[in-house]
């Protein structure tokens, strides 16, 4: 089967300092992988030289067998870390969601009818239908999160990148992104993700690829995260603990603890529920 | 209603009261792309690169408009190369290359002491300066400036908003951005004679994040950002025909003004709405 992204021997670095080494990466069609790391390792890096925003220093990155030399990759939806988002940005969600139809629409400034009708199904089908006319600041993580994925389906792509679409939202969520992205799997969709969720890749991913300026390991979490491989890609003190079927994966803590640094920490205080501090808690979180 | 349509008897008057609007209107316009690109410093810069431009262009008796735009277009090229190619940040070469360029002119000028008072007009701006033929060019400028954005409406739109991801979803960003940076020239070039170079940057920045404190839509804030610009050109040249002020002035005096009602307006309403939902818990 032919890779739909293939990296041969690709090096990459912003200066002189190399920030990626050798990589070698295949991605086949209807495969879903994530990219773990430490901060820095390169993740985002490796998403945009697969995109062709940055290009290699060496080696080669073919898109449908075709070398990019420079061009951006075709068909590629891309979810970009939502902190990267400019949020005071004056645009709501369906402004948004548009911008992935900017090559299909037609020349006119204003979206056709097939524009809107797929922009409804495509917030219908993430289920953020009723959010349409909300400037995207006004939503919660998760609903973001959904919003540029939107933007990103309604291209029509053939390989989806999402940089840290876990981050920054609580454990529900992201547990619900990813499964939204099982889906979209199952319905064929190659997705590429980074993550610093080393238990939620445990969790939900067939195959993940340890980063680390190279590539360390690939394959299936059950098989690579081992103490070994996870030690040398965090360069850290790592624990693997297998249970119920499940891995979960934690630092080590360091040689001292916060007790052993500060024996009587500032203790808080607990207070009493009274139905006016309640009160006076909730206006202060309203005028934010 | 005579004294009102009195000014209008004058030819001069006439022309620059037509060329006020379409210049505010212009600059309304380009502005939005300029605030949320957080590039009004570049506006500024540029108008300073051009004035140089237009001294030499006038030192050597070529057309002003070309001159002028031809140096306009190679600064603006000159900073994107800059910043591409070195670890020299934007605002840094922006400083270096449209200052030079600036201090060019006022060399130029103190050498050759006689033209200085022609030169007040493209500082300062001044109605009296206006001819049939710079309307003329205004018009052309703002006609072709509103097509481009007309027709390149929503790849500016995901270019300002982010322009690495839009490069992604296939909008040639690198065109963009260098078609951008003709239309701003060519927009600063025409608004010089009215607004004057050092004026110009306000009248970028001020009517944009004016729309943009009435409105979180980006439609709405281009249609709103260029009529405050339009509307103050036109209320300014009244007034600065009435108060014997430089119309630059006038017009930006009143720009800020309309900036600081609108700022007050808003967060009056703000604080009232923050009140409603305190009574209502
Ligand atoms: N625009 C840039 N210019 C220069 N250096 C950069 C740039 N972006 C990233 N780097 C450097 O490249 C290295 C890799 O960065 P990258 O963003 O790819 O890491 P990452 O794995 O995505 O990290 P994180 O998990 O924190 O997002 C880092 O050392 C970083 O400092
Ligand atoms: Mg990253």
């Amino acid at each position: 089967m032919q890779p739909l992204v293939e990296l041969n021997h690709v090096a990459f670095g912003y200066g002189s300092e190399p920030v990626l080494e050798d990589i070698c990466l295949h991605l086949h069609p209807g495969q879903f992988a994530a990219l773990v790391g430490p901060s820095g390792a390169g993740k985002t890096s490796l998403l945009k030289l697969i995109l062709g925003v940055l290009q290699p220093a060496r080696g080669e990155i073919c898109v449908h067998g075709k070398s990019l030399n420079g061009r951006p990759a075709p068909r590629v939806g891309y979810v970009p870390q939502l902190e990267s988002v400019d949020w005071n940005f004056p645009v709501t969600v369906e402004q948004v969601v548009l911008m992935g139809r900017v090559r299909r629409s037609g020349v006119w400034p204003w979206p056709g009818v097939e524009d809107r009708r797929r922009v409804r199904e495509v917030l219908e089908r993430l289920e953020i239908g009723g959010l349409a006319g909300r400037h995207i600041r006004d939503l919660s993580g998760g609903q973001q999160q959904r919003v540029f994925l939107a933007r990103a389906l309604i291209a029509e792509p053939d390989l989806l990148v999402l940089d840290e679409p876990t981050t920054g939202v609580d454990m529900r969520t992201a547990e619900n992104v990813l499964h939204m992205l099982a889906h979209l799997n199952q319905q064929g969709m190659t997705i590429l993700i980074t993550t610093h969720d080393l238990n939620a890749a445990a969790g939900h991913l067939p195959w993940v690829v340890c980063l680390n300026r190279r590539v360390i390991a690939q394959g299936p979490p059950d098989e690579i995260f081992t103490t070994e491989t996870l030690n040398e890609t965090y360069r850290g003190d790592m624990l693997v603990i297998r249970q119920d079927g499940m891995l979960f994966v934690q630092q080590k803590p360091h040689g001292h603890t916060y007790h052993d640094l500060v024996p009587n920490p500032v203790a808080g205080e607990a207070m009493p529920q009274t139905p006016e501090s309640n009160n006076g808690r909730l206006s202060s979180t309203v005028s934010v | 209603m005579d004294v009102f349509l009195q000014p209008f008897q004058f030819e001069f008057f006439r022309n620059g009261t037509l060329a006020a609007v379409l210049v505010g209107g212009l600059c309304g316009l380009i502005g939005v792309y300029i605030v949320l690109r957080g590039m009004s410093y570049i506006g500024h810069g540029l108008s300073h690169a051009i004035f140089g431009g237009a001294v030499v262009a006038f030192v050597m008796t070529w057309n002003f408009y070309l001159g002028a735009g031809l140096w306009g277009f190679l600064a603006a090229v000159l900073i994107n190369q800059t910043v591409r190619r070195t670890r020299i940040s934007a605002d840094a070469a922006i400083g270096v290359i449209t200052t030079a360029s600036f201090a060019i002119g006022v060399a130029l000028i103190s050498r050759y002491r006689r033209f200085t008072r022609s030169f007040d007009a493209a500082l300062f701006g001044n109605i009296l300066g206006v001819t049939g033929q710079d309307v003329l060019v205004v018009a052309a400028v703002t006609l072709m400036v509103g097509a481009i954005i007309f027709f390149l409406y929503k790849q500016l739109l995901f270019t300002t908003f982010d322009a690495e991801v839009a490069q992604v979803y296939g909008v040639k960003t690198e065109w963009i951005d260098t078609l951008f940076s003709l239309v701003l020239a060519a927009a600063l070039i025409a608004s010089m004679q009215i607004l004057g170079v050092t004026l110009i940057a306000a009248a970028l920045v001020i009517p944009a994040i004016t729309a943009r404190l009435l409105t979180d839509s980006f439609n709405r804030m281009i249609v709103l950002s260029t009529l405050i610009g339009a509307v103050t050109g036109l209320i300014g040249m009244y007034l600065s025909y009435y108060v014997d002020v430089s119309s630059g002035a006038t017009i930006v005096l009143l720009q800020a003004t309309a900036f600081g009602l609108v700022l007050m307006i808003t967060s009056l309403q703000k604080r009232a709405a923050r009140r409603l939902i305190h009574t209502h818990l």
